[in-house]
């Protein structure tokens, strides 16, 4: 996710510089491998497949009061929208909904800034970067639900009470940072150095040519961070679940109403959590297309 | 890792300045990462009174019960086998889309907008997806409705949902994008003047694919298994609630425990299992550096 990203900029480049003809393996011109049409044939199949539940289970959340949690549709309507936001027996969605964006909104700032920061210092070697480096692929794979039984432990040993804006905001973020940073590489190794040198030589101070320079250049790749901060925290589970304390977040609601609900309000909160987050994605993928627009027109003119 | 053009520094300025930028990320690590796992390291020598309370000390009696329980061989069965299945599924499919998108979309920002496609449902939530099986797996799900309409079975299907077919769909379709993604960066970067050339000294499409592709899209390869393997293994929502209960897995059981607050138990588990997670991520990363692949 990461790559594509970064990579906009320069698949336009070599778009332009490229003939086509090198694209496919088997000769461009005249009619398509065999092949072709069978891979075709597996990736219709695959988006099929990853899309194909998810829009049943928004189809299915607009039935009415006799709706349930197969097809056929029974009836249209937003009952199944309003039960989940005043029933009682559906928990708190509510709340929890406020205090997961919440959450998310600052997870997604510490995210920005310290993977940012990490992706300066890891581009040049240190003593102990290949430790702090492997630290950061230890917290990447460690069991979620061990790492935030841990946490709750620890924080029960010191005598702190677990909540969600300390326990499981630091628990989050042992999960988000990994990727960020990850996503910081990748963006860092498509910097061109040389903007940075002019910086210099032009009488920079490092400060000016981290917040002149390379923070512009690389807005496109913080966007993608702080879409993978705010995403991987709203809709984070396990690490959560020990850690959250006594308050839920989205996620540790919609595991304890699949659970014990069992009417279409499920589907209705997937329908409004996935909402959520295609307006998230559409917002910083915008966001990264308006900035490339930008300097493509500020190229040519 | 590429030279830097900052003003010269003296190699001790220059450990310092990278410690401080790094810094930040260490004050959450530290705490977050490192404490909590010496905390389930440290309980699992613990004793306990069975009630929750935790008696500081030093005994095996937890490694002992969870190596001489039956249940631990079953469990890591299980896990061992959801973990296979479902990485050679992904990898396969990964492996497959992302040679189609590399390879045989011809518009470059086509096959962006394809890979887009494929990777928006990663930033929507994990437990949503998995439930949203439900309406097509189910007893009187879209799968047995259609297939008694064509008279191609007489009752419904009763191993679709709830079942470790059902676990496995599950894990395959949340996990697909973490071998897509890898391994598209890595064939992206191949040189398509080697794959003339290849075409021009007159090897086929099978060689190429044997003698290029693949070698090339190793650390992508790895870097997927990777994520997929530590992903199932440390999983236990898909397993609990896709089984139905009828499976489970270490780390089902691990949660089990903890919810009748078994902690010394569990944490020994938990620390096996993370042994098993090291030993199996360092093997995969002795085959390739990935700090290397992803910042080069």
């Amino acid at each position: 996710m990461s790559a594509v990203l970064a990579d906009m900029p320069k698949a336009d480049i070599s778009k332009t510089t490229t003939p086509a003809s090198t694209k496919a393996i088997a000769p461009s011109k005249g009619g398509r491998p065999w092949t072709f049409y069978v891979l075709a044939t597996l990736f219709a199949a695959y988006v099929i497949a990853l899309y194909g539940p998810m829009f049943c289970i928004y189809i299915l959340s607009f039935q009415d009061i006799r709706g349930g949690l197969v097809f056929p549709m029974k009836g249209h309507s937003l009952h199944w929208f309003v039960d989940l936001f005043t029933q009682a027996r559906t928990g708190d969605v509510k709340g929890s909904f406020d205090r997961s964006i919440k959450l998310a909104v600052i997870v997604t700032v510490i995210t920005v800034v310290v993977s940012f920061l990490a992706g300066l210092g890891f581009r040049k070697r240190f003593r102990g970067d290949t430790f702090v480096f492997y630290m950061m692929i230890g917290s990447l794979v460690a069991p979620g639900l061990v790492l935030g039984l841990g946490t709750g432990l620890l924080f029960q040993a010191l005598g702190l009470d677990a909540s969600w804006y300390t326990s499981a905001l630091g628990a989050q973020l042992s999960w988000t940072l990994p990727f960020g940073v990850l996503v910081m590489f990748a963006v860092m190794s498509r910097f061109n150095h040389v903007w940075e040198e002019a910086a210099y030589d032009l009488g920079a101070s490092r400060w000016q040519s981290i917040w002149l320079v390379m923070i512009p250049v690389l807005a496109p790749g913080l966007v993608a961070v702080a879409l993978f901060g705010f995403t991987l925290s709203y809709d984070e589970f396990a690490r959560s679940l020990q850690t959250a304390g006594s308050l839920n977040t989205l996620p540790l609601e919609i595991w304890s109403m699949t659970l014990n609900v069992t009417s279409p309000s499920l589907y209705a909160l997937g329908t409004v959590t996935t909402i959520v987050s295609f307006v998230v994605i559409g917002a910083s993928l915008g966001t990264i297309v308006l900035i490339q627009k930008k300097r493509g027109s500020q190229a040519k003119g | 890792m590429q030279p830097s053009p900052s003003p010269t520094l003296s190699p001790a300025r220059s450990n310092l300045a990278g410690w401080l930028y790094v810094s930040p990320l260490v004050l959450v690590l530290v705490p977050f990462f490192v404490a909590p796992i010496l905390v389930v390291l440290a309980a699992s020598f613990f004793a306990t009174d069975g009630f929750g309370g935790l008696t500081p000390g030093f005994t095996l009696a937890s490694y002992v019960e969870v190596l001489h329980s039956a249940l631990t061989l079953k469990l890591y069965l299980a896990t061992i086998k959801f973990t296979v299945l479902t990485w050679i599924f992904t990898l396969i499919i990964g492996f497959f889309v992302a040679y189609f998108l590399v390879f045989h979309v011809r518009n470059q920002l086509l096959a962006i907008g394809l890979f887009l496609l494929c990777t928006v449902p990663f930033w929507t939530s994990n437990i949503i997806r998995m439930i949203s099986w439900i309406p097509l797996l189910g007893k009187e799900g879209l799968i047995n409705q259609a297939l008694l309409a064509i008279g191609l079975i007489h009752q419904p299907l009763e191993i679709l949902l709830f079942s470790d077919l059902a676990v496995v769909i599950a894990y395959v379709h949340q996990l697909t994008i973490f071998m897509i993604v890898p391994i598209f960066n890595s064939m992206a970067r191949i040189d398509k003047k080697l794959i003339e050339a290849a075409i021009d000294a007159g090897a086929s499409r099978f060689d190429i694919m044997r003698l290029i592709v693949v070698p090339m899209s190793k650390s992508g390869i790895a870097l997927g298994t990777i994520f997929v393997v530590s992903i199932v293994m440390g999983d236990f929502f898909v397993v609990k609630v896709m089984s139905g209960g009828g499976s489970a897995s270490v780390v089902s059981a691990f949660y089990e425990d903890v919810g009748v607050l078994q902690y010394p138990t569990a944490a020994a588990s938990a620390v096996l299992l993370t042994l098993v997670l090291v030993a199996i991520v360092s093997l995969i990363l002795r085959t390739v550096d990935i700090r290397q692949e992803i910042t080069r």
